[in-house]
């Protein structure tokens, strides 16, 4: 029930944002995240955006991971 | 993760499976209590990844499988009201109450409508007038904010006849209630990512302080999980019990201020019942008296048939993770997901719906 998606706003108007959702758009609720800008990735869940992407984040994530992936042990 | 190819992801997950089944050295059991989470283990194969002596439980963390038969069954007395129009997540419509269910309503005749967002319940509440539209309220604190948005816009618009019948949860007051139990063996919990989006990550620190137990805040991608299990298993190894945060790219530390304050604004504690683990004190949420035009319970009176429980559904031991769904007499035989006898089966985030629907062929009965 939890289950979110990101996407990326598009447009915003007030309170409301246009959202493009994998190329879907859609009409989300910027009440719960009303700082959120045109341009930001957020998180989507039952209409309202809920939380931003933390990009600096995602990227020392993915730079983790890249990291990580050389040191694995490759099967025989 | 999207960004990294196949190989790369591949050789991820193998640095990860290779360092826990190095660094473990007793049997470990380890509680998702996120359904999301649930789905995303069985769908990914993790359990088939990791070392026998890891062991992976689902606790109580799908909303729908934690709502008490008596709300079910109030929302169905609702639903056979001639002037009452339901509005609910699809996730609730199978849901078996006493001795009906919403899709069962439905085919009987009650509007009852799926909605994507609680707000479009607002649009039929315009749209129907002579009509009450109440909403199931359903959720942890991810969907809470929602419905408290939703009750805060109707209440600016005055619109009277659009109420909620709430049944929100909050996941801390849970995990203390389980671990408060004897006999419960937690090694150390996967914190459920979109509820921690929201609540951020002060809530949950009584586990390392009253319990010691190591916690990690985990996203949902299967690289997600395992780095956040590798991270169980460190803090376990190193014997001191933390309270890390691998989902920093959606989790901040203060989760969403904007959310609480709403939460809060709308929204009050209260004791409340969950389906296998009872009543569980200020672990659920009802409206504030502010808002009580808004309370489907005390705007519109209803009688509801007394509550039983299905015969020989061990749902409520499952959600505690003490048992295994293939412990359950039903499990496979009487209860399916095509015929579901209790909620863990029903809803797709249920832990014996992801048994059956993923452990096709790997498990016995």
């Amino acid at each position: 029930m939890c289950l979110a998606v990101p996407g990326k706003i598009v447009d915003k108007q007030d309170m409301l944002a246009t959202v493009d959702i994998s190329g879907v758009t859609r009409k989300v609720s910027l009440m719960l995240l009303p700082e959120a800008q045109a341009g930001d990735f957020v998180l989507i869940h039952a209409g309202f955006a809920i939380q931003r992407l933390d990009e600096a984040e995602a990227k020392k994530t993915l730079e983790l991971f890249k990291e990580l992936e050389k040191y694995a042990e490759l099967d025989a | 993760m999207q960004s990294l190819t196949p190989e790369e992801q591949r050789r991820t997950a193998g640095f990860f499976t290779t360092e826990i089944s190095h660094r473990v050295k007793r049997p470990l059991r380890l509680m998702e209590v996120c359904g999301t989470h649930t789905v995303a283990i069985f769908k990914a194969g993790i359990r088939q990844l990791l070392p026998a002596g890891v062991e992976l439980v689902s606790g109580p963390g799908c909303p729908v499988c934690v709502t008490p038969n008596e709300y079910l069954d109030t929302a169905i007395a609702y639903s056979r009201q001639p002037n009452v129009i339901l509005t609910t997540f699809g996730d609730m419509l199978r849901v078996p109450g006493s001795s009906s269910s919403l899709l069962v309503e439905k085919a009987a005749g009650a509007d009852i409508r799926i909605v994507y967002s609680p707000l479009e319940s607002l649009d039929i509440a315009r749209d129907y007038p002579d009509k009450q539209v109440i909403f199931l309220a359903v959720g942890f604190e991810t969907t809470a904010p929602t419905a408290a948005a939703t009750v805060l816009t109707a209440a600016r618009a005055d619109l009277k006849n659009f109420s909620v019948l709430s049944s929100h949860k909050l996941v801390p007051p849970a995990l203390q209630a389980l671990l408060d139990r004897p006999g419960v063996r937690v090694d150390g919990f996967l914190l459920p990512g979109h509820v921690s989006a929201v609540i951020g990550v002060e809530p949950y620190r009584f586990l390392q302080r009253n319990f010691g137990i190591p916690a990690v805040i985990a996203g949902f991608d299967p690289l997600d999980i395992l780095q956040s299990v590798y991270m169980l298993v460190r803090q376990l190894e190193d014997g001191a019990a933390k309270l890390e945060n691998q989902y920093s790219r959606i989790v901040p530390a203060a989760g969403n201020p904007a959310a609480c304050k709403l939460l809060e604004q709308v929204y009050q504690p209260a004791d409340t019942v969950w389906r296998g683990l009872g009543m569980i004190p200020s672990s659920g949420l009802v409206l504030r008296p502010g808002y009580s035009a808004f309370d489907s319970r005390s705007k519109l009176p209803v009688v509801v048939e007394p509550a039983s429980e299905p015969k020989g559904c061990r749902c409520g031991e499952i959600l505690q993770g003490s048992i295994k769904p293939t412990a359950c007499p039903l499990f496979g035989r009487s209860c399916t997901p095509d015929h579901p006898v209790g909620s863990c089966m029903v809803s797709v985030e249920g832990t014996c719906a992801a048994w059956h629907k993923y452990g096709a062929g790997r498990w016995q009965l």
